[in-house]
C-alpha cells in the first residue's frame, strides 16, 4: 500500500510492527504485571538500576529483542539499513543513555506504555523527546551534517 | 519457574520482530519520520499508533485483574509528577534519538542487524546509564 504523497512510507509494515509491539507490551503487562520498557529492562539486566523485575527475566527480554529481528529477516529477507560512524553512534548511545536513565522511560517505556495509560509523566516525556528529536534533525540538516551513507 | 519465564522471552520476541517489522532499526526510516520540517516520513505513526491502540486495550483490562497471568502482583508506576529530571533527560534522549536515529529497543534488535554498529550503541548508551548513576550517588 502507498500512502498518498509519501511514497517511501510503509504504513501497513508500520501498522503490523506497531500491533506486535503493543501485544509484547500487553503480555507484559497483563502476564508479568510489568511496564516493557527497553531503557528501563536494560539497566535491570546489567545491574545498573534496580526494580523487582526478576534479573534473568530481564535478561531473557533483552535476548528475545535480536531473536524477533532475525525471526523478520528470515520471513522478510536480509535488509542492510545504513547506520551512522562509530563516533557519532558513540556520542548517540550516550546521550541515550544518560537520557533515558534521567528521564525514567524510552520510546518504548513512556511512548508506547506510559502515552496509551495516559500517564502526565509519559505524556511530557514523549512530547519532549519527540520535539528534541525534530529539531536535532532540522538543525543537522540545516548544518548539511549527513549521518548515514 | 519455566512458565514464568517463557512469556517474558515471548515478549521481547514480539516487541523485537515489531521493531524489525515497522522500521526502527532502520536508522534512515528513524530519522525520517523526525524530519518533520523536510521530506517526512510518516512510518513511524502508523508504528506508534498501533502499539498504543493494543496497548490502551490491555490497559483497560488491567484493573480488573487481580493479579497477572505470570506473577503473583503488579508492579507499575505511580509517579505523576512532572520534574525538571524528567524534561531534561527525556530532551537528551530525544536529541541523541535524533543524532543516529536508534533508541534503546532497536538498539539491541540490530545486533543481528548491523552487529557492530548495534554493539558499539548498545555499550555506549549502558555507558551513559552507568554515568548518570555515578553522579546520582555522589549527589
Amino acid at each position: 500500500m502507498i500512502l498518498p504523497g509519501f511514497p517511501d512510507a510503509a504504513p501497513l509494515a508500520g501498522l503490523g510492527g506497531g500491533i506486535l509491539i503493543g501485544l509484547a507490551a500487553a503480555l507484559m503487562l497483563l502476564g508479568m504485571g510489568r511496564i516493557a520498557g527497553v531503557s528501563g529492562i536494560a539497566g535491570r539486566a546489567t545491574g545498573i538500576s534496580n526494580s523487582s523485575l526478576p534479573r534473568s527475566s530481564a535478561w531473557l527480554f533483552l535476548l528475545g529483542l535480536p531473536l524477533g529481528a532475525l525471526l523478520v529477516l528470515a520471513i522478510a529477507g536480509d535488509f542492510d539499513p545504513s547506520f551512522a560512524e562509530p563516533f557519532t553512534l558513540v556520542i548517540a548511545g550516550l546521550l541515550v543513555g544518560a537520557g533515558t536513565k534521567l528521564g525514567s522511560g524510552c520510546t518504548s517505556g513512556h511512548g508506547v506504555c506510559g502515552m496509551s495509560r495516559l500517564s502526565p509523566r509519559s505524556l511530557v516525556a514523549t512530547l519532549t523527546f519527540m520535539v528534541a528529536g525534530i529539531a536535532t534533525v532540522a538543525i543537522m540538516n540545516a548544518m548539511g551534517l549527513k549521518v548515514l551513507q | 519457574m519455566i512458565a514464568r519465564q517463557l512469556p517474558v522471552l515471548l515478549a521481547g520476541i514480539l516487541f523485537g520482530a515489531g521493531l524489525t517489522l515497522g522500521g526502527m532499526t532502520d536508522p534512515a526510516r528513524v530519522r525520517g519520520f523526525l524530519d518533520l520540517f523536510g521530506d517526512w516520513d510518516p512510518t513511524l505513526a502508523f508504528v506508534m499508533g498501533g502499539a498504543v491502540i493494543v496497548m490502551a486495550i490491555a490497559w483497560a483490562f488491567q484493573p480488573r485483574m487481580a493479579h497477572p497471568l505470570f506473577a503473583d502482583a503488579f508492579a507499575l508506576p505511580t509517579r505523576r509528577d512532572l520534574t525538571p529530571k524528567l524534561i531534561g533527560g527525556s530532551a537528551l534522549f530525544g536529541v541523541g534519538w535524533g543524532i543516529a536515529g536508534l533508541c534503546p529497543g532497536p538498539g539491541f534488535a540490530a545486533l543481528v542487524i548491523k552487529p557492530m554498529s548495534a554493539a558499539i550503541f548498545v555499550v555506549a548508551m549502558l555507558a551513559g546509564m552507568v554515568l548518570i548513576r555515578i553522579t546520582e550517588k555522589d549527589a
